[in-house]
Formats: C-alpha cells, sequence, structure tokens
C-alpha cells in the first residue's frame, strides 16, 4: 500500500498558505479545468487507478483525512450553516466514513468478475460480467450537506476512476477546507477538487466526462441538457416537496420527536426533511401542541440562543423562505427573524394548498401543517404533486402504511421515521422524476462502473455452430426451435447460434 | 392536440387507473405478445422480406426466436424480480424492516431501429410490460412494411391505451420527444442519440441508449483460422452487415492477411453460393441513400474481392478489403454494410493501442487460442461487450447485460436487465413507533455523550452474524438456566 501521496505542487502549496492566513482563494475558471481533466485523463490511462491496493490506499486516506481533521470540518460548517457539532460529525463526517469503511471491506467482491447463468449453448464457455472503470468522472456536491454529498460519491467514483470534484460555491468555508486536504491525502494526479459557480457548471461538464454526478436543489436540467451533448450519463439527486403524512392512529410523543428532529435540523436545509405534514383532522391539535412542546425541549425557548440550531446558508435563501413566510397560512410557533445572522426561528404555520409556501420548496426551517380527512385524501394529494424525493407515514396501523407505500411513488419511503433510509449504506438513495441513477455502497461502484459483459468461447464444437450458417435451412430451424424449448423449460432460453 | 399527444395522454391516463401493474396482467399481456409471434409468423416474415430481403427462416432466427425466449422467461421470472428484495441491517435498523421494492416508472418512450426491427423495438417492450409501465412504441419508419405490420397487429394483441403504436417519421418523433416521459429507450445513432437525450434532459427523463461504434475484431495468429473467418463471415455480413455489434473491420498480422482472405471467401462462397445476389439468404441494403454512402466508403482503400453493386436492387455484394489504413474512409464511420476491412498491425500492443484511440465501441471481438491474449485485450480495452472466439451471440445470453459504454450508448437490457432498467427501485424502511429510547441520542439538545453513543451505533461494523449467533446461544443458555433453576428447584 502507498504511504501517502506526493506532496502538492510549488503552486498548490502557494494557494493553500494563502488560504491559511486569510485570503479567498481564487475560483477555478473552465479553462483551469481542462487542464485538469488532461492531467485527470492521462494518470487514469497511465492504469495508475487499476488497482486494488490504489483504491483500497485512496479509500483509507479519505477516512484518515476526516478523522485527523474534524475539528476543521466542525469549524468550516459551524462558519458555513452554523452547523452543531453534532450534525457535522454523525451527518457529514460518520456517514462518509461509513460508505469509505463499507467500500473498502466490499471492494475485493465488487472487483470480482461475476459469473452468470448459462443457457444450453453456451454450457461449455465462460459468462462473466466484469466491472470496468469508466474513466474521469465529475462530481457537484450541494450546499444542505456539502461533505456528505461530495464525499460520498467520491468514495464510489474511487472504484478505479479519476475525479473532479466541486463542492457547493455557496459554503465557501467546507469548499476551501477541502480544496486545501485532498491534495494531500489523495493522488494529486487522479483527483482534483475546483471551485467553480453554479452557472459556470454547465460549461465545464461540456469538457467530456464519463459520468457525472449532481444534486442540488435545483438546476438539474441545466446540467442533463449540457451533458447531453457529449452523451455523457448523469447521476442526479434532486430535491422535492416530501409528504409526510400523520395518521389518527400513532404515537403523537414520539411521532413528533422524530418530526421535529428530521425538519428542523440544519435549520430545515435538507434535501430528505419532510417538506409538510398532511395531518389528519382528529390528531391535528394534539399534534400542534405536542409540536410546540418538543421544540421546546430541544432548542429551548430562543432558537436563538441554541447551539444546536443552524442558520440560513445566504441572504438570498433567507429572503425567499422570509418572503414566503409572510403570505402563507398563519403562524402557530414563530419568532424573531433576524437579517444579520440569516437566522430563521422555527415556525410552523396552518396552511392551505394555493398557499405559495406550497407551490415552492422551502429552504428553511418551517413546517406547514395541512389537514386531510382520510388516507385516500391524503394519497390523492400527494399523487397531484409531482415524485418527491422521499414519502413518509406515521401510523400504528400496518394497512394504513401499506397503503402509502404502495399507491404513492417516491425515490424512497420510510414509515414512522425520517431521513434514515437515505443514510443506509445497503439501501439505493435515488430520486425517481426529481433524479436518476442512485447512490450509497454497491450502487455507488456500480454507478461509476460499466458492467461489461464478457462471454469466452472456445473454437471447438464448430459442429454444433454449424446449424446457424446459411445456407439456412428449415431443418436447421426446427432444431435449434425444439432446442430452444427444451432449454426454456429448465432455464432461460438458448440460442445454438 | 396532436395525434402523437394524445397517444401519450392516453397512456398517461390508462397507467393512472393502475391497472398495468397486478402481475397477473403483466403475466396476461405477456402471454398475448407470445401468441402474436406464434399466430402471424407470415405477415411478419412478408413485411421483413419486402423491407430488408431477409429469407423467412433467416428472419425467424434472429428476430422472433430470441424474442420468444424473452418472453417465456419474463414470464417465469416477473414474480421473482417485482418481488421486494431485503437488504443488510445495520445495528440501529435490526429490528426495523429494509427493503428495496421495484415499482413501475410510469409512460416509456421506446424508439425501435430498422435493422432487426422486431427484435429491438419488442425486447425492451417486454421489459416495459414486465415493470408494469405503459409504453408508447415508435417503430422505425425507415422499415415502412414492417412498421405497418406492427401498427396494425400489436392493438389486436396487447392493450391499445397502455401499449399504443405510433408511426411517423422525424417531424412525428420530435412532437413526441416534446411530451413528458418516465423513461425513454432509444436504438439508433449517436448523432440522434444526443438529441433524443437532450429533449429527455429537458424534462430530466432517464434515457437508455443503445447507440453504436465500430466493432474491432483481433485475429491472433495463434488460432483456427478457418473457424475464425467462418464466424466472423457470418456475423459480419448476416443482414448485409446492418447490425450494430457486427465485427465492423479486423485487425491482424500482415502475415496471416492474405489467408484470412483466403477464408473467408471461401466462407462467404459455402454460405451465399457463388453468386450472392441470386441468393435468397443474403439480405438487402435497407435503401438507395445507405448504399451510395457504402460505396462512397470504398474510394480509398484495396478490393480484395467484392465490391460489385446494384442500385435498383439496393444490393451490395460481400466485400473485403485489404491493407486499409486508419485513415481511409471507411474507417471514419461505422460501416453498417458488407465490407469488411482488414488492417495490418504488428501485433496485439499495436492492436490495443489503436483500438483505445478509438471511441469505446459497443462489441469487441478476439480470436485466440491462447488465453493471455484474451485476458489482455478484456483488460487493457472497454466496450459495451466482449466476446472471445464468436460474433454476435453474447446478445442471445439473457443473464448477460446488453449495452454501450461512452460514445456507443448507457444502460442495458435483455432479460432481468430490462426489468430493473425500466422500473424504479425505491429504498423502504418500515420502522415502529417503539424503542424510542435509542433515538434519543439524535435529538438535541446535543452533548458529547450522545454523540458518543452515535459513534457506536452507526460506526460498529461486526459480522452481526458470528456475533449475533454467539450472544444469542449465551442468552438462550442464561435464560435456560434461569428456566431450570425456577421449575426444578
Amino acid at each position: 500500500t502507498m504511504s501517502s501521496p506526493p506532496s502538492p505542487s510549488p503552486s498548490r502549496w502557494f494557494k493553500a498558505l494563502r488560504t491559511r492566513l486569510g485570503e479567498p482563494c481564487f475560483k477555478t475558471c473552465p479553462v483551469e479545468c481542462v487542464d485538469l481533466l488532461r492531467r485527470a485523463r492521462i494518470a487514469f490511462q497511465a492504469g495508475r487507478t487499476l488497482t486494488e491496493g490504489f483504491r483500497l490506499a485512496q479509500l483509507e486516506a479519505v477516512v484518515r483525512m476526516l478523522e485527523e481533521h474534524e475539528c476543521d470540518f466542525v469549524d468550516a460548517l459551524g462558519r458555513d450553516l452554523h452547523k452543531p457539532r453534532f450534525e457535522t460529525v454523525v451527518f457529514e463526517l460518520i456517514t462518509v466514513k461509513n460508505e469509505a469503511l463499507h467500500a473498502i471491506s466490499n471492494l475485493k467482491k465488487w472487483m470480482q468478475p461475476q459469473s452468470v447463468e448459462k443457457n444450453l449453448s453456451t454450457t461449455l464457455d465462460e459468462c462473466l460480467v466484469i466491472s470496468e472503470p469508466l474513466g474521469v468522472v465529475f462530481i457537484m456536491g450541494n450546499w444542505c450537506s456539502p461533505v456528505q454529498m461530495c464525499l460520498v460519491p467520491l468514495v464510489g467514483a474511487i472504484a478505479a476512476n479519476c475525479a473532479l470534484i466541486s463542492p457547493s460555491e455557496y459554503t465557501v468555508h467546507t469548499a476551501e477546507l477541502l480544496y486545501r486536504l485532498v491534495p494531500f491525502y489523495l493522488d494529486n494526479e487522479c483527483f482534483h477538487v475546483i471551485q467553480a459557480g453554479v452557472n459556470d457548471l454547465p460549461e465545464i461538464v461540456e469538457l467530456k466526462f464519463d459520468h457525472v454526478f449532481f444534486t442540488n436543489r435545483e438546476e438539474g436540467s441545466r446540467i442533463a441538457v449540457a451533458a447531453a451533448q457529449t452523451l455523457t450519463p448523469v447521476t442526479l439527486i434532486l430535491g422535492g416537496k416530501n409528504p409526510c403524512y400523520v395518521d389518527q392512529h400513532c404515537d403523537i410523543a414520539t411521532t413528533v420527536q422524530r418530526i421535529t428532529w428530521a425538519r428542523f435540523h440544519n435549520a430545515g436545509q435538507s434535501l430528505t426533511a419532510p417538506s409538510y405534514i398532511l395531518c389528519h383532522t382528529d390528531v391535528k391539535a394534539r399534534l400542534v401542541q405536542a409540536l410546540k412542546c418538543c421544540l421546546m425541549q430541544f432548542y429551548g425557548p430562543d432558537p436563538r440562543e441554541s447551539r444546536s440550531f443552524g442558520r440560513i446558508i445566504n441572504l438570498n435563501i433567507f429572503h425567499r423562505t422570509k418572503d414566503m413566510l409572510w403570505r402563507s397560512g398563519k403562524v402557530v410557533v414563530g419568532g424573531k427573524v433576524t437579517e444579520a445572522e440569516k437566522y430563521i426561528p422555527t415556525v410552523l404555520t396552518e396552511v392551505a394548498e394555493s398557499d405559495p409556501i406550497m407551490q415552492q420548496d422551502i429552504f428553511g426551517p418551517v413546517l406547514p401543517i395541512l389537514t386531510v380527512n382520510d388516507v385516500e385524501e391524503a394519497i390523492a394529494f400527494i399523487n397531484k404533486q409531482e415524485k418527491p424525493l422521499c414519502v413518509y407515514a406515521y401510523s400504528t396501523n400496518t394497512k394504513v402504511i401499506s397503503r402509502l407505500m404502495s399507491e404513492t411513488s417516491s425515490g424512497s419511503f420510510c414509515s414512522n421515521d425520517c431521513i434514515l433510509q437515505s443514510l443506509m449504506v445497503a439501501l439505493p438513495f435515488s430520486g425517481v422524476a426529481c433524479g436518476m441513477g442512485s447512490l450509497h455502497g454497491r450502487y455507488s461502484f456500480d454507478t461509476f462502473s460499466h458492467r461489461k459483459a464478457c462471454l469466452l468461447r472456445g473454437t471447438r464444437f464448430e459442429c454444433v455452430t454449424y446449424l446457424r450458417y446459411p445456407p439456412y435451412e428449415d431443418r436447421n430451424l426446427s432444431l435449434m426451435t425444439w432446442a430452444c424449448t427444451l432449454s426454456q423449460k429448465s432455464q432461460g432460453w438458448c440460442q445454438i447460434m | 392536440m396532436s395525434r402523437e399527444q394524445q397517444a401519450v395522454a392516453r397512456a398517461r391516463k390508462a397507467f393512472e387507473t393502475g391497472r398495468s401493474k397486478p402481475l397477473e396482467y403483466r403475466i396476461h399481456q405477456l402471454q398475448n405478445l407470445q401468441r402474436l409471434f406464434t399466430e402471424r409468423q407470415k405477415e411478419i416474415s412478408d413485411a421483413i422480406n419486402k423491407d430488408l430481403n431477409r429469407s423467412e427462416v433467416g428472419m425467424q432466427m434472429f428476430e422472433t426466436l430470441g424474442l420468444e425466449g424473452e418472453i417465456a422467461l419474463t414470464i417465469k421470472k416477473v414474480k421473482e424480480w417485482a418481488a421486494p428484495r431485503p437488504v443488510e441491517k445495520n445495528l440501529m435498523t435490526l429490528s426495523d424492516t429494509v427493503y428495496i421494492q421495484p415499482e413501475p416508472l410510469g409512460v416509456v418512450l421506446i424508439i425501435g431501429a430498422w435493422n432487426y426491427p422486431w427484435a429491438v423495438t419488442i425486447q425492451p417492450l417486454i421489459g416495459a410490460i414486465a415493470a408494469g409501465n405503459a409504453a408508447v412504441v415508435k417503430p422505425s419508419e425507415v422499415c415502412i412494411h414492417t412498421a405497418k405490420v406492427m401498427e396494425e397487429l400489436l392493438p389486436v394483441y396487447i392493450d391499445k391505451e397502455l401499449y399504443p403504436v405510433v408511426c411517423g417519421g422525424v417531424p412525428e418523433t420530435q412532437e413526441l420527444l416534446r411530451q413528458r416521459f418516465d423513461h425513454i429507450f432509444y436504438t439508433g445513432n449517436s448523432m440522434v442519440g444526443k438529441v433524443i437525450m437532450e429533449a429527455a434532459a429537458k424534462h430530466l427523463t432517464p434515457v437508455t441508449l443503445e447507440l453504436g461504434g465500430k466493432s474491432p475484431c483481433y485475429i491472433d495468429k495463434n488460432c483456427d483460422i478457418s473457424i475464425a473467418c467462418r464466424r466472423i463471415a457470418w456475423g459480419k455480413y448476416t443482414n448485409c452487415g446492418q447490425t450494430c455489434i457486427a465485427p465492423d473491420y479486423v485487425l491482424c498480422e500482415p502475415s496471416i492477411q492474405d489467408r484470412v482472405i483466403e477464408e473467408v471467401k471461401k466462407s462467404i462462397k459455402e454460405f451465399y453460393t457463388d453468386n450472392p445476389k441470386t441468393c435468397t439468404d443474403y439480405g438487402r441494403i435497407i435503401n438507395q441513400r445507405h448504399l451510395k454512402r457504402i460505396m462512397a466508403l470504398l474510394e480509398d482503400s484495396t478490393v480484395a474481392f467484392g465490391g460489385e453493386n446494384d442500385e435498383s436492387n439496393c444490393y451490395i455484394a460481400p466485400t473485403v478489403l485489404r491493407d486499409v489504413k486508419p485513415e481511409a474512409k471507411v474507417m471514419q464511420e461505422e460501416i453498417f454494410g458488407p465490407l469488411l476491412p482488414i488492417l495490418p498491425v504488428g501485433g496485439l500492443d499495436e492492436a490495443i493501442k489503436f483500438i483505445n484511440k478509438g471511441e469505446k465501441p459497443l462489441a469487441l471481438y478476439v480470436f485466440s487460442s491462447d488465453d493471455k491474449v484474451i485476458n489482455r485485450m478484456r483488460d487493457e480495452t472497454s466496450s459495451g461487450g466482449f466476446l472471445a472466439n464468436d460474433c454476435l451471440v453474447h446478445f442471445s445470453v439473457s443473464s448477460l447485460p446488453f449495452g454501450g459504454v461512452g460514445n456507443s450508448g448507457m444502460g442495458c437490457y435483455h432479460g432481468k436487465f430490462s426489468f430493473d432498467q425500466l422500473s424504479h427501485l425505491r429504498s423502504c424502511l418500515i420502522k415502529k413507533l417503539k424503542m424510542e429510547g435509542v433515538n434519543n441520542m439524535r435529538y438535541p439538545p446535543h452533548t458529547p455523550k450522545k454523540l458518543g453513543w452515535a459513534r457506536f451505533f452507526i460506526l460498529k461494523n461486526f459480522d452481526l452474524g458470528w456475533v449475533g449467533r454467539m450472544v444469542l446461544l449465551a442468552v438462550l443458555a442464561v435464560v435456560a438456566a434461569v428456566a431450570l433453576q425456577k421449575y426444578l428447584f
């Protein structure tokens, strides 16, 4: 195994030094990206990334980077999003470490050629599926979970590709931290961190990568169109409005705790948090009361003082959220909005379907509550909207859960809890209609690989193969058809070709 | 509303009624499709004969035999494929139910090609039906008679609202692409592939593209050259070279070039007699435009034999070109015709280098009796599929994913891969409202102690199987001891 990657080039050292002294790092322009892409391609074609040893070393380096610089990450995310230490460590660092460790222990198995079922004619041949690297991939993270959404796909890409990584420009400190740290841990020719503005991204995508990963709440279409120009496959994980149904049969106290935690962590800036509640009329009053208590319990009487409460990422999004609030529903729990700190207190509103807050995505700690009379109404409401990233349902009645699951469609589904299904290594994290492709564990590896079908035959038994050659005769066809039916009875279909 | 818009809207409405979802319905539709092929062989053959001059036996072998097998496999396996797929749990989800549920996507658009119209248009349809989707089928307008037969016959056998057939040319296809689909499946060339992907990208629709490329074929000097050439000739001249995975060109050492040409000539004579023009088993070029295109490729290369053509009949004789240079016209685009260029190369290294300079092809062939050569070729090049010592047949193994990479396409299908490609694999986590104690560690106010617990639960990844069994054994032992004590003493 490698001991450590070679030191970054002098210009990178200089840039890193400047950042440490507090000066901002330059934005990487598209022209620079051409050069980085070229270097990565050369490194890939030299076969550097192909050995198991190299890949394991890179994965282990990612784990080390997160462990050794935990404080730096906590600090950077604290400055960007006022993210409490707990959230940074658990959701940004530990989830990535989990992915990396899972990949490390399974890499050998994933890299093995897979034998597949053979049919009658190929019994004497070898049929395999081999996972090949694609080349150079481009990973664009988002600002809600800046570290998680850059490094989880990176772990998948390390499955023998080279990569260019672009953390979101909004999370300035985190992006700079990654830009600074990655050259000290990962191979400098194969992996590059760039700092690109969201408007430059389509131009960079058009430089031609072998796969492109993009996650954000918007802009997905522009990236997909740019990728189409060069026939580049795309994995997109975008946002949506995630509905959360609360049934009249449920344990309100526990339900409320789970929903509150999911909705208000990271000041509501999460792709997988429940966006609105569809609450059964019977429990509405109790739910609202319980939510108030829970908020008090989590964040104290003034969430601004709480160290566990985050801030909105920037003024633009802050204003958008603020504007939506004043025109929607009724505020049930609220507080003062502070622009200087980009702080919006936790707010619950009672809304109608036509309110502005239900027309757009919500980027903040706001939880709209709508009432429905029964499960049918909830399902009808959910199906009228675009397919969301997640659908949540809280109930002790398994039939209700089943109905909600089978009669709606979404990227993923979770009952009686939120968000956890998107953090598990074994479950694919993907969207449908608000995304394509999937991540996590084996799915990341497959996303960034090409599964090549290999059939290895011999030149013996030409006496059987001759059946397929012209001149075509009915007799031969009958023989083949008969053999097909034989094979169909046992397994697969046969083609004595 | 245009005709295309109406067809799509009807399909979506039909899908939303939910009738394509139950397994019995899907199997019933597939059985009907099967009947189409057993009952209507004659009409299908006649149309293909008019379009591509393919004999009835040839048609069956390449189009319907494969489809019948695929339908039978799908009917048998769809229950297994559509069932929830359990996944491994971690310490935190031990008491929960965790699985992946395959779901239909919605309305799928399938755009077919003209070279094997039934095979490449119906195979994805089988997958779409099996996954519970609605599908709009757009056969290629280039194979006029087959498109008409599809438009007439499919509605007779399968649900005409859920699976409408929309025929038409470029303007009709463009109108279709303006509608929103949940997946688009396209077989054809890269130019049009880009246009389709861009149209899909505007709606964020995922695509499966089965494109083409120049599939190289390397003949090692250590191999049974006569059998190799026979298989290559079969792969190349079937359907007059109009196969997306046909061996496009041959790479071999100069010392065996003459032998290769000799053997290919012999095989062609065996297959198609001395006068292929009169042989019923030899096909025709699809239309005059393509014929002119293919003949233009011959310009700057030496013809070893063949080269005759008859424009009025869309006939090009099986042709072999020798000593072809990389800059030759015939090496600049996918041939898709009965011309077989032979490029002499110095050996395996030069061949691999040459192949890697080009775009990743849909298929790569190597003929050798030396495993080392085969393995090197397989490991040092990339392609959609890889086949040693034969041509084309990997298409027929339904357990192998069939698809391209890079410029030759994205996504794959056949067998279970068709089903998975046209489904949404939805992650499901079913929890209970109990055991809140464990959850408490994630709620604010956050304390270092809670963080410690979180680290333990999430990161501890020990082999639950072995330890779990030990723990269970220990617990059982304790319980047994307690029980014994209680009841015996």
